[in-house]
């Protein structure tokens, strides 16, 4: 017995001490520029410490590991171009396994590495706790791809992706315009934040539109193997459209029930869709004529898009989805910002933060998710949603 | 017309949950153990399967024996290493929690060799739909292939435990350990080849699985394994038709949930189930009733 | 000294129980208040104490009743749901948040408890494994429940709906309070770690005293031998239950810390689903089914570990489960109990020969 005593005393201790050391030269995350780092290659005040928190482990790593790595290709790019007025960027990513509590300690992880800026959360729990912790600290946050709207609640916070009410109206507002059904049904997933938050609005504008929601079936994290309940319900009800709010991994199997039972309606996603011909082993025919708005198409001409696709296939082997593309504007914004306000890497963040707050509303950046991609102090991004049809296994931008 | 599609749908979602069951319950059986692990293997059986026919080529039949064998390897290896030490353990928790440790390094290696990325899993099995009643029933191969090998398992299973050698020692042990060992039974030996089998089960069950709901991430196997479970407690746990009709009736509740009262309440209501299940009958529907000594 | 003999070895070990917790606290409070702590670490302080009291809690149903419960996050879910519910609503009408916190603790205490209550009275007949896996059933109802449950409140009171917010029927001037899986944002931060680590001794302290009390020893009785205790006149359900409900509210107190700690309440998988109650359940394993100290020094190692991981990026998780395989079989295995009684005892050895 004395024996684990002994050993889990030790264990306590040494972790204790983990956790003091490296820590006694930061102090607080808000002097950036006082305490000095020896393994932060060339020490504080001569990079830019931009931080990174999202999923790489656990359900929703696959967005995570995206964002990852569209952020850090722009990175490299950037550094090697010469980084921000000439000074490198550092980028640090840490997990938070889509867990509000676990990106906190992420952040905080962030904050005594001495983070000047945040590029955070990808997912939208999570995001909404950061984004109190980060307004408290006066921390600069650009989400990528955090779409609910107190995302965005502070005016410290900026988002690269829709929010979650635009993306439901547009959808409901589309489907009426171009006249594409008069039933509709709609399958979401209801133990999730993003799936409830466009389903919502999408349900709110359809009834000021000339459609009807024939059929709104629910699925949950515990069950979202089997879709051939909500299928049959919506067949049912004769539907002749069906509403997908929520991402490609569930959807691939939608699609593919649907088509094991002759169910052929027009099927309609959001942004979260994209990606889903990047499924390894799919059968892009499953995916025929699915619609779905995106700020993102990897296929198309336009020169910026296509040097970004190439260079991540180069890097990561692998077609970039929605949610690296955002992270890929997010690091360009984020340096097109700085730039505007004139900020320096001996800058604390919160005054980082002030100079960010106004620059991000000056800013225009031509990114890869909207030609001339601009902000509202809102920290909302004022971009169309480009409505995307996927015809002969590739993605076709309609319009 | 939609209730009989229903009901089809509710016994291939069931036949995954039993089959998966039945490597649950095997192990419970006789090592009075929930193997929380299982449904890991079942998802490093599915990509084990994966890689073989998209990265070494192979004909499915062989890629299924190869995931078979390698699951047994690691079946046994899992065994020998985490559980075996804790088997006569002073409290049965000890290798519940190892188990649930040896879950997260199976998910964690998978991530590290694979990614995150979801796979849509590779057609192995290409038996046609049979369609009825002029399209509007169908039923898919796979449902047809998962019902039809649930049944032989479990009739191989049954055989196997009453007629062979060591499938006697297995109940030995199962009912009692020390008596067994008395009698001369190899127990160490009898546990290992229990994990073996039910780790062969898992990688079955991992290309049935994914050939019915074709999509493989490293998480693919947790939540099917967890209804699993509850599938055999349903059945009765340690009872080997126990697990084909607790995975059956999950399925099928599940899906009639969904139609008919709210898919939103899915989950609540295959749980409530279980529980007025278990409050009227508390070992479960062909669990066997212990009698307690005084 | 003498007065340390006289005590009986329980007090004392008792005692031992809550310097330690005191003392960790006053260690910790002393390096924060001198900026010595880094920011993880004090952000993690609060979340701690909330694992603490969830291990404790948790401890008594497991180690002390001897039944396996897998649901212990549901109840934490409710403490953390009616807590922050009663918090948000009552934010402007009370605004001393000391007061409000303190009714927010009694209210998600009370809450779970009732929910402990509910469940006990079908689910403690069930024995082993079956009332593990009715304890998981329940838990994932009840995040289920959560997950489709909308209030909002508006001038004429309370609306309810488990569908969407749009059915509430909200006046223009509304808010919703419970937004279905998005939950309750907003929550006031009102967990600090001194009150944090009250409650952790106000849970020793209720633990520790139901112990060594009649009921504690009744509770005992059955667990070790539930026939016998029955013939002797014990009544089996007043007393499983007793225990099963002190268990839930507590989970529900840690409940209320941790909703009070995050801006954001959510019912997913992850927090509030079996695999928290696993994660609980680990703790208690490790520190030793029983041993109320022993949950507390697990429950701190292993929230801390993977935090402390970090560095170690991709491997994080993966070394993290080697980790915790390793600590079972250290702690657990008979062989190696067997190699360190050996090597303690060789160890006395050498000393009294020198």
């Amino acid at each position: 017995m004395k024996f684990k005593k002994v050993v889990s005393a030790a264990l306590i201790a040494a972790m204790a001490m983990t956790f003091m050391a490296g820590c006694g030269s930061s102090n607080s995350g808000g002097q950036a520029s006082s305490g000095g780092q020896a393994s932060s290659g060339g020490g504080d005040g001569t990079v830019f410490k931009i931080g990174g928190i999202g999923p790489v482990t656990g359900g929703a790593a696959v967005y995570g590991e995206a964002v990852k790595n569209g952020a850090e290709l722009a990175v490299k790019e950037i550094n090697e171009a010469g980084g921000i007025n000439g000074v490198q960027i550092e980028f640090n990513y840490q997990d938070d396994e889509n867990d509000a509590e676990k990106a906190v300690n992420a952040y905080n992880t962030l904050k005594d590495w001495n983070m000047q800026m945040l590029l955070g959360t990808v997912t939208s729990a999570p995001c909404v706790a950061v984004g109190e912790v980060a307004q408290e600290d006066n921390m600069f946050m650009l989400t990528p791809s955090g779409t609910a709207v107190d995302c965005v609640k502070y005016d410290n916070a900026f988002r690269v992706c829709f929010s979650d009410p635009m993306q439901g109206l547009e959808s409901a507002k589309y489907i009426a315009d171009n006249n594409l059904a008069t039933k509709v049904a709609a399958i979401y997933d209801s133990s999730d934040v993003y799936s409830t938050g466009i389903y919502n609005a999408f349900a709110e504008e359809a009834e000021n539109q000339n459609f009807e929601i024939v059929a709104a079936e629910a699925f949950t994290s515990e069950s979202k193997s089997d879709f051939s309940v909500q299928l049959q319900k919506a067949k049912d009800a004769g539907a002749e459209l069906v509403f997908l709010p929520f991402y490609y991994s569930e959807a691939s199997l939608v699609l593919k029930q649907a088509a094991g039972m002759n169910f052929t309606p027009i099927f309609f996603g959001c942004d979260g869709m994209d990606g889903i011909l990047a499924v390894e082993g799919f059968d892009a025919n499953l995916a025929n004529d699915l619609i779905f708005l995106s700020p993102f198409t990897p296929t198309s001409e336009d020169e910026v898009i296509q040097k970004f696709v190439q260079d991540f296939e180069d890097t990561y082997g692998g077609t970039p989805n929605q949610f690296a593309a955002d992270a890929y504007d997010g690091i360009y914004a984020i340096k097109a910002a700085a730039e505007k306000a004139g900020v320096t890497a001996d800058m604390s963040a919160s005054d980082i933060c002030e100079a960010l707050k106004t620059a991000m509303t000056e800013i225009t950046i031509d990114g890869v998710t909207a030609k001339s991609l601009t902000w509202e102090t809102s920290g909302e991004p004022s971009k169309e949603p480009m409505v995307v049809k996927i015809a002969n296994g590739d993605y076709a931008v309609v319009e | 017309m939609s209730f009989i599609s229903y009901l089809i749908n509710g016994i291939s979602l069931g036949s995954v949950y039993a089959i998966i069951a039945l490597g649950y319950t095997m192990v419970y059986g006789i090592a009075k153990m929930l193997n929380f692990a299982h449904g890991d293997v079942i998802m490093i059986g599915a990509y084990v399967v994966m890689a073989a026919v998209t990265g070494a080529g192979l004909p499915p039949i062989a890629a299924i024996l190869a995931a078979i064998i390698f699951c047994t390897v690691l079946g046994v290896l899992i065994e020998t290493v985490a559980y075996g030490p804790l088997l006569n353990a002073a409290s049965s928790l000890a290798v519940l929690i190892t188990a649930i440790g040896v879950s997260y390094l199976l998910q964690n290696i998978a991530l590290l060799i694979f990614g995150a990325n979801t796979i849509s899993f590779p057609k192995v099995l290409s038996i046609p739909a049979i369609v009825l009643a002029g399209g509007s029933l169908t039923i898919t191969g796979e449902a047809i292939v998962t019902i039809v090998s649930c049944i032989v398992i479990m009739t191989a299973l049954t055989l196997f435990i009453k007629k062979s050698k060591s499938g006697q020692a297995m109940l030995a042990v199962s009912e009692d350990k020390g008596a067994a060992q008395l009698m001369g039974i190899n127990v160490n030996g009898t546990i290992a080849l229990t994990f073996a089998i039910g780790s062969a089960l898992a990688a079955v069950a991992g290309v049935l699985l994914c050939s019915a709901y074709p999509t493989l991430t490293p998480y693919t196997g947790a939540m099917p394994g967890i209804k699993a479970f509850v599938a055999a407690v349903f059945g009765g746990i340690g009872s080997i038709p126990g697990a084909l009709i607790g995975g059956i009736l999950l399925g099928v509740i599940e899906i009639f949930g969904k139609a008919y009262i709210s898919s939103q309440m899915a989950d609540a209501i295959v749980f409530g189930v279980l529980i007025i299940v278990l409050i009227v009958k508390p070992t479960g529907i062909l669990g066997k009733n212990i009698q307690e000594k005084v | 000294m003498s007065g340390m003999k006289k005590m009986t070895k329980t007090t004392r070990n008792n005692l031992i129980t809550y310097a330690m917790v005191i003392l960790l606290f006053v260690i910790m409070q002393t390096l924060v208040s001198t900026g010595n702590v880094s920011s993880l670490l004090q952000g993690l302080l609060v979340p701690l104490c909330a694992y603490i009291i969830l291990a404790v809690s948790l401890n008594l149903t497991v180690g002390i009743l001897g039944e396996l419960s897998l649901g212990h996050a549901g109840f934490m879910c409710v403490g953390a749901f009616t807590g922050a519910f009663f918090s948000k609503c009552m934010a402007d009408a009370i605004p001393a948040a000391g007061f409000r916190y303190f009714l927010a603790l009694l209210i998600g205490a009370a809450a779970a408890g009732i929910c402990g209550i509910l469940i006990g009275i079908p689910v403690l007949r069930l024995k082993g494994d079956y009332l593990a896996i009715v304890t998981l059933a329940f838990g994932e109802i009840i995040k289920n429940i959560v997950n489709i449950l909308f209030i909002g409140r508006d001038a004429d009171g309370f609306h309810f709906s488990t569908t969407d917010t749009r059915s509430l029927g909200l006046l223009p001037d509304g808010e919703v309070i419970v937004n279905g899986p998005q939950g309750i944002t907003g929550t006031p931060k009102d967990s600090t770690f001194f009150i944090s680590v009250i409650l952790i001794l106000i849970t020793l302290f209720i633990v520790l005293n139901l112990i060594h009390s009649r009921s504690g020893r009744a509770i005992m009785s059955i667990r070790d031998n539930r026939i016998a205790a029955e013939s002797v006149g014990i009544n089996i359900t007043k007393y499983k239950l007793m225990a099963f409900s002190i268990s839930a509210s507590l989970a529900g107190v840690a409940g209320v810390i941790y909703a009070h700690n995050l801006a954001t309440l959510t019912a997913q998988p992850k927090n509030f689903g079996y695999n928290m109650s696993i994660m609980i359940l680990v703790f208690v394993v490790l520190g030793g089914i029983g041993n109320i100290r022993g949950s507390i020094i697990a429950a701190i190692i292993l929230t801390l570990l993977p935090e402390l991981l970090r560095g170690l990026s991709d491997y994080r998780m993966l070394i993290y489960a080697v980790v915790l395989i390793a600590m079972m079989l250290f702690n657990w295995s008979p062989k190696a109990i067997e190699w360190r009684e050996n090597y303690t005892a060789k160890f006395k050895r050498n000393k009294k020969e020198a």
